[in-house]
């Protein structure tokens, strides 16, 4: 590690962020942008392209010393894992869920946790879980205790501990109607629901392997769930209307246009009042409820209490152990918005993953088992109704067709 | 304690029940502290979970002068019965290479977001960043000039730029990372501060960097530019931890199926039968890998960690133009580069990445991904930019179609004939 510190230190040094320790030890001074930043001068006294603080100051000794040491990695309990390095030194690495929005209340309660147990050091992970590191048992025993003991006011832990090994571990997700202006569901609620019923398999290493489920509260997904053993999407199913009195004053008619990816978007003149006014309409049969219109021109809003829902896709994953990545499919079409707790898309996905649960081999991803006992069988074995909506019939579906004799028997031909 | 108003919430509040921590006990409370954006944030949520709608207008354009992303505009579209989140603009801040922390620094960002905006934050943003959610115009410049001067902290990507490169925790604690994922990381963000801040592209342009095959960041789903790293040699055996795993003194997959009774650990079924290329085998007690034949799909390292490691002629494997489905539909990263040394100044990497985006700066379309882009001309048009050659490796099979796009160059004779002569030896 000495030579991996010396090189970035060459390398970097004299990076503004290489280290901001100094700066941090100063109490924050309110009234300092103030003098600094004159509207007038803009650039004056003006910081930019520094980029983001060095990584190496804020790691514990423990990873710092053992930089491309470790050796091997064990989870002692789910939520616990214990990394031993060549040097013979241990770490173990405490896992816990988040609901991602978080406020500053709580991220000191972070930072009290990681001075009390652990040098002063915390770290996220990709999925928005906080992962405290100790180095010694009686350490990790005194931060489980801890941890367990923290609760909100309504009874919900603070601080679930689990997210490791064969479990649903925290749900990504996006903003939703917390923060976005183009989302078809909520994206909190939906997670906080899903995850109450599933907290079960958060703690615990019972199912055959991980399984990742996430969320995106729109079709542009900013949660990029595409590849997710269960994903969570928000759709719309009513074409935009068209706000003809403020369209060219809020858009540029062309990007409209051009932003459908099915020419369903065509210029139109109208008249209002004896003068004609430039406008847009839609071919509405064409319309696959994309959004991108939308995302071109707040003139066009899809949004509709009636018409967005949820839909399901399962089996993507994007490791490449054993079988390639894979993308999700859609198996559920559609399933109303139901805040606050959403009970029917909560039902739906425990029923996936128990059915999962059940037949899958050791080891073998949601998308893996689909494929082997064939998706005629995922639909059979999990109650789900297969409609043509799950039939491709965008660009590159017939990539998807089934051109083999090869099928099974299910329930879809008992009847024939 | 503050004079603020909280709302009624009734659905709201249905989602402090439970185990899973409740985002509206945590953001209820802060309120209750002194927030009253937080009150109106859950005030507006109610309101949104009633028409089962969204209240936030489209977009506006806000930011810092000088950078052309890093902010997102947000308007509350019922300000007057949220008053306090009329304006919730959302400030990205770069977080440092596999967001390692010290209380100092959350300490810090705390005390500035208290006094400058909503007190609420996520944990991070889907692209990686830390984000400040809610804040008023007249703040942005004193939260980037307290960020830049108080905080050694600059912002990150939006819009059509560099988005903010992630990466997976790497050799700082885990065994199998082939790539120093943080150095890279910080390289390529440090590199390219002019395209993070300053919008030049089509569209937004990703990099994430995984230290091996299991893809921790999702890379290969994500990002424009995948690093994943990779090894050349032999995966490295300790026979006597296989002996160990065989005789059910270490579990399997560390442990990570503890809770559920699979029977005894059997090596030939859970490793050497599941082996994608079935390149292993048991030489009596030995286990045997035929490397050559091995694709690094990292099932036999996962399964028996005390056993098994990556080899240690390292580097990473690049592909590109992985995007979410909007618009041309989801693609994933595509093999361009097998194998490349991740080495700094990174200077080989870099002339791919310059080549590449000369190119869909040239001729992308407004709002097209670079995956995108690749599909509109071709792989073969990628490699030609690319200077790349091609090799079977970029593909699962070859095309099944006779289409192929010769040049006239390759054709003996050129494509310059003559009718006369053409008719000469066939009458019309």
């Amino acid at each position: 590690m000495s030579d991996f510190i010396s090189q970035q230190k060459e390398l970097y040094g004299e990076n503004v962020g290489f280290d901001i320790s100094e700066l941090l030890a100063k109490p924050y001074d309110k009234e300092l942008a103030g003098k600094l930043y004159n509207p007038l001068k803009p650039m004056e006294n003006r910081i930019t392209d520094i980029g983001p603080p060095h990584f190496l100051q804020f790691m514990p000794e423990v990873i710092k010393k053992n930089y491309g040491k470790w050796k091997t990695h064990e989870i002692i309990q789910p939520g616990v894992i214990k990394y031993t390095s060549e040097t013979g030194d241990v770490c173990f690495s405490v896992r816990t869920g988040t609901p991602r929005l978080i406020t500053t209340d709580f991220l000191r309660e972070v930072a009290d946790i990681a001075e009390k147990f652990c040098e002063g050091s915390v770290r996220w992970t990709t999925r928005n879980n906080i992962e405290f590191h100790v180095t010694s048992e009686d350490a990790l025993r005194s931060l489980l205790d801890d941890l367990k003991a923290r609760k909100h006011p309504g009874g919900s832990l603070k601080f679930p501990v689990g997210g490791t090994g064969a479990s649903v571990t925290n749900i990504v997700h996006t903003q939703g109607w917390v923060h976005c202006h183009t989302p078809a569901i909520d994206a909190s609620g939906v997670v906080k629901a899903v995850m109450d019923d599933l907290y079960e398999y958060f703690g615990s290493h019972k199912l055959p392997a991980q399984v990742r489920i996430a969320l995106a509260c729109c079709l542009n997904m900013c949660g990029a769930v595409h590849c997710s053993d269960i994903a969570i999407l928000g759709v719309h199913r009513k074409p935009p209307l068209v706000e003809d009195d403020r369209i060219t004053g809020v858009c540029e008619i062309p990007l409209a246009i051009a932003a459908c990816p099915l020419g369903a978007i065509k210029p139109a003149t109208i008249e209002v009042d004896g003068v004609k006014k430039k406008t847009v309409r839609v071919n509405e049969e064409r319309c696959m409820f994309c959004g991108n219109c939308y995302t071109m021109c707040p003139a066009m809003p899809l949004a509709d209490g009636q018409g967005d829902g949820i839909a399901i896709l399962v089996g993507g994953k994007i490791s490449n152990r054993i079988s390639a990545p894979k993308f999700s499919k859609l198996v559920i079409p559609y399933i109303p918005n139901e805040p606050p707790r959403w009970p029917s898309t909560v039902k739906a996905i425990r029923k996936i993953l128990e059915t999962y649960s059940a037949g899958a081999n050791k080891y073998e991803r949601l998308g893996e088992w689909a494929e082997r006992i064939g998706w005629e069988r995922f639909f059979e074995k999990c109650e789900i109704p297969f409609t043509e909506k799950s039939i491709d019939d965008y660009r590159l579906a017939y990539d998807t067709y089934h051109t083999t004799t090869q099928f099974k028997w299910s329930v879809h031909t008992d009847n024939l | 304690m503050a004079d603020v108003k909280k709302h009624d919430t009734p659905m709201c509040d249905e989602l402090k029940k439970g185990p899973w921590p409740s985002f509206v006990d945590d953001v209820e409370q802060r309120g209750l502290h002194g927030k009253q954006e937080c009150l109106d944030m859950l005030g507006q949520l109610e309101l949104s979970y009633k028409h089962k709608e969204t209240h936030w207008k489209h977009g506006g354009i806000v930011g810092v002068f000088g950078y052309g992303g890093g902010v997102i505009g947000r308007y509350s579209d019922v300000p007057e019965l949220f008053p306090s989140v009329a304006h919730f603009h959302t400030i990205r801040v770069n977080q440092p290479a596999s967001k390692f922390y010290s209380s100092a620094f959350l300490r810090k960002l705390c005390e500035i977001w208290d006094h400058r905006g909503s007190g609420m934050t996520n944990f991070h943003g889907s692209t990686g960043d830390m984000v400040l959610l809610g804040t008023k115009s007249d703040q942005l410049e004193p939260v980037f000039f307290d960020l830049t001067h108080q905080m050694g902290c600059d912002l990150g990507g939006s819009g059509s730029n560099l988005r903010t490169p992630s990466c997976c925790i790497g050799k700082a604690r885990c065994e199998w990372s082939c790539l120093d994922t943080q150095a890279i990381c910080y390289d390529l963000t440090q590199t390219f501060q002019d395209e993070l801040h300053r919008p030049a592209f089509p569209y937004k342009f990703k990099f994430k960097v995984s230290g091996c095959p299991n893809d921790c960041v999702a890379a290969i789903a994500r990002s424009c530019c995948s690093i994943i790293g990779t090894w050349k040699d032999d995966i490295r055996i300790d026979q006597s931890a296989v002996k160990a795993y065989m005789g059910g003194e270490i579990k399997p997959n560390a442990g990570a199926h503890g809770d559920r009774d699979w029977g005894k650990f059997d090596i030939q079924k859970e490793v050497i039968d599941l082996c994608p290329t079935k390149c292993m085998w048991m030489d009596g007690d030995t286990l045997k890998i035929d490397n050559r034949e091995c694709t690094r799909c990292m099932h036999c390292i996962n399964v028996m960690p005390a056993a098994l490691r990556p080899g240690t002629d390292v580097g990473a494997t690049i592909l590109v133009g992985a995007k979410a489905p909007i618009l041309e539909g989801a693609q994933m990263s595509t093999l361009a580069i097998p194998f490349i040394r991740m080495e700094p100044p990174y200077d080989e990497f870099k002339e791919f990445v310059d080549k590449i985006w000369g190119w869909w700066m040239e001729e992308g379309k407004n709002r097209e991904r670079f995956g995108e882009l690749i599909q509109r001309f071709s792989i073969q048009k990628f490699l030609k930019v690319a200077e790349l050659k091609p090799i079977p490796q970029m593909v699962k099979e070859p095309r099944s179609n006779p289409y192929v796009f010769w040049s006239a160059e390759e054709v003996e004779g050129g494509w310059k004939r003559d009718i006369a002569e053409f008719r000469k030896r066939h009458a019309a």
